[in-house]
């Protein structure tokens, strides 16, 4: 290098400034942990994908196999639209339900109460996941809670078994593990809401129902599609809930992924099958954001 | 507010305290069988769990397991909070995204793609394996806990230390840290929480040492054990609600403090 270019490389102003190379510093650490430990694997998984398993030899040419017969066989297209449809279910039922208990929450309940109530709503998912969900199978099942008392009172002869080992028990089970987890974002989003809006709706002439519609609903907006995004994703890969109280017509596509990477053996079709899975709750998540910055456009 | 909506929200606290409320209904419950109508009283459930030795080792791995997660998470979680919260670098919402990431991915995802590279690396699944991958889990939730205690920070108290002539660490050590010291015990008690209660990657990552989830999971496939499941499940919600309520309370320090020394600044 020439001594003008070394000169002129000293003048030039460091390419990293300090307040940079200080939060990078910082944040790498945690960083690099994210990259080695969920980046790296997952783009392992990603190349073993596109190869192929022989019994126990993995044959490592690229090919569209994988993919081809996650979207073609019918049993795999059965369980990729099963989980789609109770994750869309779950999402719609958690949020018709942890609407009004957010709105009373934040619209009818004192401030000094919130905090207690915030305790209460989530002190549910604080038990074991897994106990959460065998007492629900204890509560649908044949001589469950609910069977016991209706034949108890002598409502009905015989024990209702059309509610457990099927998708409505996996839905009800799946609707009480993430309801508190979609209270709060709408509990904040509506705690945000400046109430002043509301009384100048009510003295511009709105009834209740419209300053509800047009001022609290607008405004709660952006914490209704937070709270779907937190149910949907993980609803679409639970594992345990289809294994307890789905029975055979209740499993949904992370038992086969499970399924194919211990049992089946076959790792990349199993990598296939769950890379389409992420895709697809990947793409849903990005719709319903889209969804919702062209609905705040058009309110502003 | 209407009575159909006071009807709701009765209906909807019965519905969210149903499982709960059973757990020590058959926990204390004398009778093998986990059904309706109860037995009458009885304590030996909770007497089994005390001479079942394979119980215990899985409680003593999870807990060490859960020890070890919430430090290093935490200690993650500082770095990547106080990165976040301090400085404006380039490429920030991209390092801050990819460690928030784990939150936006199903479970599954990341148990088996973890599982693919350490089965291919010839590594041996083990407990050092499940603390991999609940601390990657933990650190997205700790960095906001922590976040949040970060941004309460009055950045001049840390510039008054600064311009009295402490050097950077001693800053952050006798400053900043005591100063969101709540918010590190609510980090610490939340990846605890999470590591102890994870089912799915413990499941995926564990090898012939088994983490208490994946103790219960084997149980629960005998009726006969059922009932000191669920006597092991009414300890662990006594403990979860005694861990709760601690970082509650030490979140509520943190905000007297935080409010207190603002005021004492507004008005010397």
């Amino acid at each position: 290098m020439t001594e003008r270019g070394v000169a002129s490389l000293a003048l030039r102003r460091p390419v990293v400034s300090r307040e940079t190379r200080r939060g990078l510093t910082l944040a790498g650490v945690p960083f690099l942990y994210a990259l080695l430990v969920l980046a790296a694997p997952v783009g392992v998984v990603v190349v073993l994908s596109f190869w192929t398993q022989d019994y126990l030899d993995l044959i490592r040419e690229f090919t569209w196999a994988n993919y081809i017969e996650v979207w073609t066989k019918p049993i795999y297209q059965v369980l990729m639209l099963r989980s789609l449809k109770i994750a869309f279910l779950v999402t719609a039922l958690t949020i018709v339900i942890a609407f009004p208990v957010a709105y009373y929450m934040s619209f009818a309940v004192p401030d000094r109460y919130k905090p207690v109530w915030i305790f209460l709503i989530t002190l549910p998912f604080w038990t074991s996941y897994l106990m959460r969900i065998f007492l629900w199978k204890i509560i649908l099942g044949y001589n469950g809670v609910i069977n016991g008392s209706l034949t108890g009172a002598g409502l009905i002869a015989e024990p209702l078994q059309f509610i457990l080992y099927n998708q409505f028990a996996v839905v009800v089970t799946l609707v009480h593990a993430w309801v508190s987890f979609a209270i709060l974002p709408i509990f904040v989003a509506m705690e945000k809401i400046d109430r002043s809006l509301l009384e100048a709706a009510r003295d511009l002439g709105d009834s209740r129902w419209q300053a509800f519609r047009r001022v609290t609903l607008q405004l709660a907006m952006p914490g209704v599609v937070a709270a779907a995004l937190i149910v949907f994703i993980p609803v679409i890969g639970d594992y345990v809930t289809p294994r307890l109280v789905g029975g055979p017509n209740g499993l949904m596509i992370a038992n086969m992924i499970e399924l194919q990477f211990k049992k089946a053996n076959n790792a990349p079709l199993g990598s296939a099958m769950a890379l389409s899975a992420m895709l697809m709750v990947t793409s849903v998540a990005l719709i319903f954001v889209w969804l919702n910055r062209r609905h705040m456009q058009r309110g502003a | 507010m209407s009575v159909l909506m006071r009807i709701f929200i009765v209906l909807f606290i019965i519905f969210l305290f149903a499982p709960i409320f059973l757990l020590p209904v058959f926990a204390f419950n004398d009778s093998a069988v986990i059904a309706f109508p109860l037995s009458g009283f009885t304590t030996r459930w909770f007497g089994e769990l005390l001479q079942n030795a394979q119980l215990q080792q899985a409680t003593f791995n999870s807990l060490r397991i859960a020890v070890t997660v919430a430090v290093l998470a935490t200690t993650l979680a500082v770095l990547a909070a106080r990165a976040s919260t301090r400085y404006n670098f380039r490429g920030k919402a991209i390092v801050i995204g990819t460690i928030m990431l784990p939150m936006a991915l199903p479970e599954i995802i990341v148990g088996i793609s973890l599982l693919v590279v350490i089965l291919q690396m010839g590594l041996k699944l083990s407990l050092w394996t499940i603390v991999l991958g609940h601390t990657l889990m933990a650190t997205p939730f700790c960095v906001a806990v922590l976040r949040s205690a970060f941004q309460q920070l009055d950045p001049s108290l840390e510039e008054a230390s600064l311009d009295l002539g402490q050097s950077r660490m001693a800053t952050f050590m006798r400053i900043t840290l005591p100063l969101v010291m709540p918010g590190l015990i609510s980090s610490f008690l939340l990846a605890f929480i999470i590591s102890l209660d994870e089912f799915v990657i413990a499941f995926f990552l564990s090898g012939t040492d088994t983490t208490l989830p994946v103790y219960i999971w084997g149980q629960l496939r005998f009726p006969q054990r059922i009932p000191s499941v669920m006597a092991l499940g009414t300890l662990l919600l006594l403990l979860s609600i005694a861990l709760l309520s601690l970082a509650e309370l030490a979140s509520r320090a943190s905000r007297k403090r935080l409010s207190m020394e603002r005021r004492n600044r507004t008005y010397p």
